[in-house]
């Protein structure tokens, strides 16, 4: 089952490079990637250049965000929890418009260049850096909360909040920010696995790995949290280290992806209820690995169709994970006969 | 190791910290010990603190001064997978583990023992197929835990809690969600498995007559933090039950071994008869409110009758007597006999006043013969 997600992972891989505004023949993208030559020069730098890097960074987000998901359902014992849903990415998002929008503020009022300078030259560290920052605060002053009411629906009510609250943030940082800075922040916010570069990719990718390889660590700690907190401990589980670990990897996934490619929805919760409806299993040895090679697949697919293959345009990322992805939310809670169960798959 | 204690405590507190206020107090000075192979059930009424001891001892709440040992051991010096291999729990809560086996479910108590990928070895495997075995659960193996029963489910969780092949077994109510022939069955398990694997288990319930005929030996935690030690019986005998549940209202009945409410008698009944029938005839009357006699006791009345109130006091006479295999209740009340078929038949005549009502008509009666 394992093998046939990472095939379908692959198979969708090879797809979103050889389908886009030009079609290139898989042999030729086969040829390109062993370092050989394409029959047209310009394949070569298509695929090098755009739908590598593009595929590399879907790959890796989708897995990012399905983990995440599954991490927050499982940690919160809520089926619709997930990075958007707590205001992880709303925290991001918070992060990144005080970095981009709140600079273009020092810039205009005080005209200084120096600090233009130094933020374009820290660039991608530093809106990666604020991304984290942003997720990883509302992360834990969701968990400072959490650990003082036991209700799930209270802390989903309390992610809404946050959500309200940084977008009111925002509002205010967009009302004084100049022209430039919010459309770079609102083009930003639709979501895209293109802009990110072979430079990029160099920081998103292996912290990106690192979140996956820390949420993989956890999945011993991540099944005995199946049975509740109390149990988990009583099995000997350090469960605030453990919930520590757990908001920590998943901070990083969300956090790095939102900086990157934008706050991307839907994937993260979507991706663990339909692993657990395909595998009949709550066990996280098996559900990790199946909702990174699942979520990697899903992120290609939706790339691939947001990129309206054999036509110039695209759609925002962020429209298509929604639209392929809030009828598979719809379909998995219809499906079961209440949310508990929903939750079970 | 056998005569030895496994779990004991010393000048124990229990209750709960609380930011810039004195703690609040729920028990003190407890000390007590359990024993390997020891079945303990812990009584108390609701608000005691049962709960708060079971976590205490369980270390998943600090005490508030005082010392536990668990295999001789300071608690506090464990390190948390020693600790899960010594002691394991059964909660109250519901657990919602989604789509798991009841395999899959008993095998997270191997956690204390597997690596970091929790990969189950052939051993693990094996005590997992012997934690099923013994709580009599090895058709639940492959069944999904949302598709069981509550009883089943706790089996299962009770096999969970073996898996980590404890010393000491808490169960915090584990009869809670169960009908009547389920906790009879969970009991009698708890019993068996602490007398043939040496386990101690503690558990606390509700339920009193399942405990009395369980218990190695009983603690009742009273609501002023009194914790009463002793075999069942004992604590019947030396009064420890009518302390730890005296409340408005309640009495507790030494004889039966039961509470009941505490009412007006509406009379006294003298009962005839032996079997079966005969006693479930003293609990109808005792029901509707008569204090009951039975032939033999020297006209004792049982405990409550005291309460008799001499104005509704009717003496009168129920016989119990087989008619072709099935009871016949006949009631005589100062010379008037009455045979009913049923206990329906006869509480409900005596509920209705049918006693002392017919007294009262003769009353009546007589007034207006004067006039």
């Amino acid at each position: 089952m394992l093998a046939g997600l990472a095939l379908l992972a692959l198979a969708a891989f090879m797809l979103s490079l050889a389908v886009g505004s030009v079609r290139i023949p898989l042999d030729e993208i086969v040829a390109v990637l062993l370092g050989g030559d394409a029959s047209k020069p310009a394949w070569a730098t298509i695929v090098l250049k755009f739908r590598l890097p593009k595929a590399l960074t879907a790959m890796l987000a989708g897995a990012a965000l399905s983990v995440s998901g599954l991490q927050m359902q499982t940690l919160f014992r809520n089926p619709l929890a997930g990075p958007f849903v707590l205001g992880i990415s709303s925290g991001a998002s918070l992060g990144v418009a005080l970095t981009v929008l709140l600079a273009g503020v020092a810039v205009g009022l005080g005209g200084s260049t120096t600090l233009l300078a130094g933020i374009s030259l820290a660039g991608d560290t530093s809106l990666a850096l604020s991304a984290i920052i942003g997720s990883g605060l509302v992360l834990l002053l969701v968990m400072s909360v959490a650990r003082r009411v036991q209700s799930g629906m209270t802390l989903l009510i309390l992610g809404l909040m946050f959500g309200y609250t940084t977008s009111a943030l925002v509002s205010v940082l967009i009302y004084f920010s100049v022209v430039e800075r919010i459309q770079a922040y609102i083009s930003w916010t639709f979501g895209t696995f293109g802009g990110v570069t072979w430079r990029q990719l160099q920081v998103m990718a292996p912290a990106i790995l690192l979140g996956l390889a820390g949420g993989h660590l956890l999945m011993k700690p991540l099944n005995a949290l199946l049975l509740g907190e109390t149990y988990a401990q009583s099995l000997g589980l350090n469960v605030r280290r453990v919930r520590l670990g757990i908001i920590g990897s998943s901070a990083i996934l969300a956090g790095v992806v939102t900086a990157f490619c934008g706050p991307i929805g839907f994937l993260g919760i979507a991706v663990p209820h339909l692993c657990r409806s395909l595998l009949h299993t709550s066990d996280h040895r098996l559900l990790l690995p199946a909702v990174s090679f699942m979520g990697a697949t899903l992120a290609l697919g939706a790339d691939i169709v947001a990129g309206l293959p054999g036509s110039q345009l695209t759609l925002p990322l962020n429209a298509v994970t929604a639209l392929l992805g809030a009828p598979v939310v719809i379909w998995v809670i219809l499906r079961q006969r209440n949310l508990r169960q929903a939750f079970a798959g | 190791m056998r005569n030895g204690t496994v779990l004991r405590t010393r000048d124990l507190s229990i209750g709960y910290r609380r930011p810039r206020r004195a703690p609040a107090v729920i028990a003190s000075d407890l000390s007590f010990s359990l024993r390997p192979g020891e079945l303990v059930c812990l009584l108390g009424p609701n608000g005691a603190g049962k709960s708060t001891l079971m976590r205490t001892l369980a270390r998943l709440q600090p005490p508030l001064s005082g010392q536990i040992w668990l295999d001789d051991r300071p608690l506090d010096s464990l390190r948390p997978g020693q600790l899960a291999r010594r002691l394991s729990i059964v909660l109250t809560d519901r657990v919602d583990v989604g789509a798991m086996s009841g395999y899959g479910l008993v095998s997270l108590g191997r956690h204390p023992y597997t690596g970091w990928t929790g990969t189950l070895e052939e051993q693990d495997q094996q005590i997992i197929q012997w934690a099923l075995q013994a709580v009599r659960a090895k058709d639940l193996a492959d069944r999904l835990t949302i598709e069981m029963s509550d009883g089943e489910r706790q089996k299962v969780l009770i096999a969970r809690a073996l898996a980590q092949q404890p010393r000491v077994m808490l169960l915090d109510e584990p009869t809670a969600f169960l009908d009547l022939p389920r906790r009879v069955e969970v009991m009698d398990l708890l019993r068996q498995l602490a007398s043939e694997n040496g386990q101690a288990i503690l558990l606390s319930t509700h339920d009193l007559d399942l405990a009395l005929r369980n218990a190695d030996r009983l603690w009742l935690l009273s609501a002023d933090g009194e914790l009463f030690d002793g075999a069942p019986e004992d604590l019947i005998l030396n009064g420890a039950f009518e302390r730890v549940f005296s409340a408005e209202g309640v009495t507790f009945d030494r004889e039966r071994g039961s509470f009941h409410t505490r009412q007006e008698a509406s009379g006294r009944l003298r009962l005839e008869g032996d079997g079966v029938a005969a006693f479930w005839t003293q609990r109808s009357l005792e029901r509707i409110g008569y204090a009951v006699a039975r032939e033999g006791e020297n006209g004792d009345f049982a405990s409550y009758a005291s309460n008799l109130h001499p104005a509704h006091s009717v003496n009168g006479a129920v016989t119990v007597c087989m008619q072709d295999g099935s009871p016949i209740y006949m009631l005589d009340i100062e010379g008037r006999k009455q045979s009913f078929a049923t206990l329906n038949a006869l509480t409900t005549y005596l509920r209705r006043g049918g006693a002392r009502g017919e007294a009262d008509a003769k009353a009546d009666k007589d007034l207006y013969a004067r006039r």
